[in-house]
């Protein structure tokens, strides 16, 4: 079909409103929060109701029209940077809360509703919905749910798919496919709900998703404990943990973090540390009080140089005011900011910073790295300027070294940002040939024209 | 070299600062207009991608990309919310001076810019005109506000309920003054602003009122200009650069420790634009400019901080004011808490602080001349936010707010006065 005669069976389903074509339009949906190439979509489509979408992927689907569907375009691994000539689905004005259950403690919602704006209507219940990627001011359900986001309290809490009940999606006919269900258990069928979570808008748009909601924590308690070696600030991770006390956040910053973050915010941190832990422990006031006298406890046994535990609502978010600032202090040293998410076994934590340490200095790069001890995930950032073409080659390079040394930890590509097309060349190393064509043949079958975000995670 | 490339090459100079943009898309969480449109180009992120385009020639369509650099209200609240320290306006002013300079100013704002901002005189005598004759047309909209409506006008300007010109302004009454330090010891050169001389004389007497109260001394030049604020926003870079140059000279030669204006606008503009625009054409004046840059500040700010006005112990009771934080005040120049103070101050009003106080009007200069539509979705969210606070009166510092709260409230009924903090400070004066 013709693309005037495209955009006038789009308009036919949208509305004149919500088909966009003209070239700053098109351009201005060529990116997302990666450091990558942009590509320009032929359209973006941005339906009004979840009504529309089954009839725009079946229009897509019959014409041969890659779609890539796009939340809030924040994601970090290109996964929503469009198919050349394809299109863009928006799903920002999917935005409706239908349902919070406080009996049931489940809540409907649309796709495109902002994380934090949920969050909030939840905590207006007296509910909590914990996770909350550092992006939650603006990512969207349906984005988390397609990237498995995790965040500060992954370690407790759990990540997006530990609360995804459910999942409605479209098929690439148009048509509604159904998976879980309102009820805490629930196995009816293959777990398809499952197959969606991490699945990056290769094998189904999503429609309405049933999140689960837990009751909120009674109390919290934060606390900074400062090391002058790594070795002992990973170790008081593991003490923590064989102790049996599961913080709620558990973060992790390096002197490098720590240099930008001081001098960027002046905020009096030890600067000559190597390395600090901001904990947070939460629950029943007694238990708060008993695991935070505990964990003071073993990080000072293990080696901590100090413990600052934080005595008033001020203090602690002068806390995690750092952690919060990392990536604010990192992006503001250099124009390019290329956010990594290597994640290894926590045990690993020392080997993993020590190793990126050297790649930093092998490769000739600045890099800091932060991140969230408790599960391992570590951020190392490196620090360039995208438009210096031999360094840029030399950041490739290292990052490739990252990428080889949390695998050989036994780590993972990524923790929380998605394959996308950024890792999609690494995928094989970390799983098995096998696996990506188990993942290519499932992928031919559920969508044989490939038109759901064609090369991104498994190539094809 | 092609018009395209020598475009682009201008627009390379702003690339260093472009290339600090992350493209995390945090400012979609804060922006009025993405707010409204939900559209990628609405919002800081899409814009800056679109200029770096255009830089690197990969997008030809300029009028597009200029369209769209337009749907901003320059109002500063990504800039102040970058996780990366963009500096966002300083792109955002520069690109439009460099996409007009390119595409030329259109007729209209040639006319109105070169034509009769730039030269004040002329400017003067046709408002002064303006509120002599204009008067007979219009309707009288909302009592408590004092707004106005013209069926006449309605071509021009739509459907807005406006503030008339004032019949006398401000000028008239005070075309200069040089009085002495009084008790306090300070002086100040006052900078009353274009809205405030033809549109608010009273706020200018309430300063007046207030600042011989706390005995400190006055220059008030004649010949001030217009900041030059609405020519820059629309690219318009020489009329800005003269228009300066203007008010240097008419503040030449004055003796003050600070220059006070109450209108956020003006003293962001003086304070923050004056000295980043200087070119070389003008660096003769170079340190003229920044010493006027370094004693500008707003009059809440002067009050509190340097005058030491304190609130009185808060008592309830009395008319219920709420108040609106400007942009130009909040994000540019950080000053939220004094206005409050002053509004504490008086004791015949009860404080009461809205939702989303620090969030944008709408307003944005001459965007709402431009997008009055999308000005006006703005503005409703603030206006509802007002309606909630149950206030009676809602004070702001800059004009241009006062025109916009003017307008949203009037359209929806009336009944809550708007009124510039100063006015309530003053009340409480004999
Ligand atoms: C500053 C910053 C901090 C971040 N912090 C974290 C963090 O702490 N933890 C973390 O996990 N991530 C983090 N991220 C990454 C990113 O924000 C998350 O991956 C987030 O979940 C993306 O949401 P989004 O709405 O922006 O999705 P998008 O980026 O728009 O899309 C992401 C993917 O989901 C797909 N998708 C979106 N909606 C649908 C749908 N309805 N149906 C099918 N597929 C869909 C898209 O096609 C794409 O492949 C961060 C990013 C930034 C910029
Ligand atoms: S918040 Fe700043 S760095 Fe992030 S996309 Fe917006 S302008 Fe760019
Ligand atoms: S200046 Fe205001 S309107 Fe313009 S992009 Fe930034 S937040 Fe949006």
């Amino acid at each position: 079909m013709s693309n005037d005669k495209l955009m006038k069976e789009f308009e036919a389903i949208v509305g004149a409103e919500g088909v966009m074509n003209s070239e700053s339009d098109l351009h201005s949906y060529s990116y997302d929060s990666a450091v990558l190439d942009p590509r320009v979509p032929a359209f973006v489509i941005k339906p009004s109701n979840t009504d529309q979408l089954g009839p725009v992927v079946k229009l897509c689907n019959d014409n041969g029209l890659p779609i890539t569907v796009r939340g809030a375009g924040t994601n970090l691994s290109g996964g929503t940077i469009p198919h050349p000539g394809g299109v863009v689905l928006l799903t920002n004005g999917l935005n409706k809360i239908l349902e919070i259950n406080e009996q049931d403690l489940y809540a409907v919602v649309e796709p495109g509703v902002v994380t934090a704006q949920f969050a909030a209507e939840v905590a207006s219940r007296g509910l909590f919905y914990p996770p909350d990627p550092g992006s939650q001011a603006v990512s969207t359900i349906g984005g988390n749910v397609a990237e498995n986001a995790g965040g500060l309290r992954g370690l407790k809490y759990g990540v997006t798919k530990d609360y995804v009940m459910g999942i409605d999606f479209w098929d690439v006919n148009g048509d509604l496919i159904k998976s879980g269900s309102r009820t805490v258990k629930c196995v009816t069928g293959y777990n398809l709900g499952g197959l969606m979570v991490a699945s990056e808008g290769t094998l189904g748009v999503f429609n309405n998703i049933i999140l689960k909601l837990v009751p909120p924590p009674k109390a919290q308690k934060a606390m900074m404990a400062v090391f002058d070696n790594i070795d002992k600030a990973s170790e008081s991770v593991a003490a923590i943990i064989a102790n049996k006390i599961v913080p709620c956040t558990l973060e992790f910053l390096d002197n490098a973090s720590l240099r930008y973050v001081e001098a960027f915010t002046k905020a009096g941190l030890p600067v000559d540390a190597d390395a600090v832990l901001l904990i947070e422990v939460d629950g029943h006031p007694a238990e708060v009080a008993e695991d935070a006298e505990k964990v003071v406890d073993l990080c000072k046994k293990i080696g901590a140089t100090s413990v600052h535990l934080a005595e008033t609502a001020e203090e602690r978010d002068k806390l995690w005011f750092a952690r919060r600032n990392a990536l604010p202090a990192l992006a503001r040293a250099k124009p390019t900011t290329v956010l990594e998410d290597a994640t290894v076994p926590r045990s690993q934590i020392p080997a993993m910073v020590r190793s990126v340490n050297e790649i930093g200095k092998k490769y000739n790069v600045e890099i800091g790295t932060f991140g969230h001890a408790g599960d391992g995930n570590l951020h190392p950032t490196i620090l360039c300027d995208r438009r210096n073409e031999e360094e840029f080659k030399r950041v490739e390079a290292a990052v490739d070294e990252i990428f080889d040394v949390a695998l050989s930890l036994k780590g993972t590509l990524s923790g929380e940002h998605g394959i996308g097309m950024a890792k999609s060349k690494w995928m094989e190393k970390e799983t098995s040939k096998a696996t990506l064509e188990y993942s290519l043949k499932m992928k031919r079958a559920i969508d044989p024209n490939n038109i759901l975000n064609p090369g991104k995670i498994i190539g094809g | 070299m092609s018009d395209l490339n020598r475009l682009a090459s201008m627009l390379m100079e702003l690339d260093d600062q472009m290339a600090a943009c992350m493209k995390c898309g945090m400012c979609q969480a804060v922006c009025p207009v993405f707010a409204e449109s939900m559209k990628e180009s609405d919002v800081t992120r899409g814009k800056i991608a679109l200029l770096e385009k255009l830089a690197h020639e990969m997008v030809k369509d300029v009028d597009e990309v200029n369209e769209k650099l337009n749907r901003c209200l320059l109002c500063g609240t990504c800039a102040a919310n970058c996780p990366s320290g963009v500096k966002i306006m300083d792109i955002f002013m520069k690109a439009r001076v460099i996409v007009t300079t390119y595409k030329g100013l259109s007729p209209v704002k040639k006319a109105i810019f070169k034509g009769l901002l730039d030269r004040p005189k002329l400017f003067n005598l046709l408002t002064d005109m303006g509120a002599v004759f204009g008067s007979p047309f219009m309707r009288s909209a909302d009592k408590t506000i004092g707004t106005k409506s013209c069926a006449l006008l309605t071509p021009l300007i739509g459907k807005r309920h406006f503030m008339p010109l004032a019949k006398r302004p401000f000028r008239k009454d005070y075309p200069s003054l040089d009085t002495e330090r009084g008790e306090s010891g300070l002086k100040v050169a006052f900078f009353p602003g274009c809205v405030v001389d033809k549109m608010f004389p009273h706020v200018g007497h309430a300063v007046i009122k207030v600042l011989n109260h706390h005995g400190v001394g006055i220059y008030l030049p004649e010949n001030q200009a217009c900041c030059g604020i609405p020519t820059l926003a629309s690219g318009d870079l020489d009329t800005f650069l003269s228009l300066m140059r203007k008010n240097v000279e008419a503040f030449d030669g004055g003796y003050f420790d600070y220059i006070v204006t109450p209108c956020a606008t003006c003293t962001s503009t003086i304070k923050e634009t004056w000295p980043k625009m200087l070119d070389d054409a003008n660096s003769d004046i170079k340190e003229k400019v920044q010493e006027l840059a370094d004693k500008a500040m707003d009059i809440n700010q002067f009050l509190v901080d340097v005058v030491g006005v304190k609130a009185l112990d808060h008592k309830a009771g009395g008319k219920v004011v709420t108040y609106h934080d400007p942009c130009h005040l909040q994000k540019s120049l950080g000053v939220a808490a004094q206005p409050r103070e002053l509004l504490k101050a008086n004791p015949d009003y009860e404080f009461k602080e809205m939702n989303e106080a620090n969030r944008c009007c709408g307003n944005g200069g001459s965007f709402n001349l431009y997008h009055y539509d999308l000005s006006k979705k703005i503005g409703e969210r603030k206006r509802d936010n007002v309606r909630a606070s149950g206030a009676d009166v809602v004070a702001t510092g800059c004009p241009a707010c006062m025109m916009q709260l003017g307008d949203l409230l009037s359209q929806s009924g009336g009944g809550v006065d708007v009124r510039h903090v100063l006015e309530i400070y003053a009340e409480m004066i004999d």
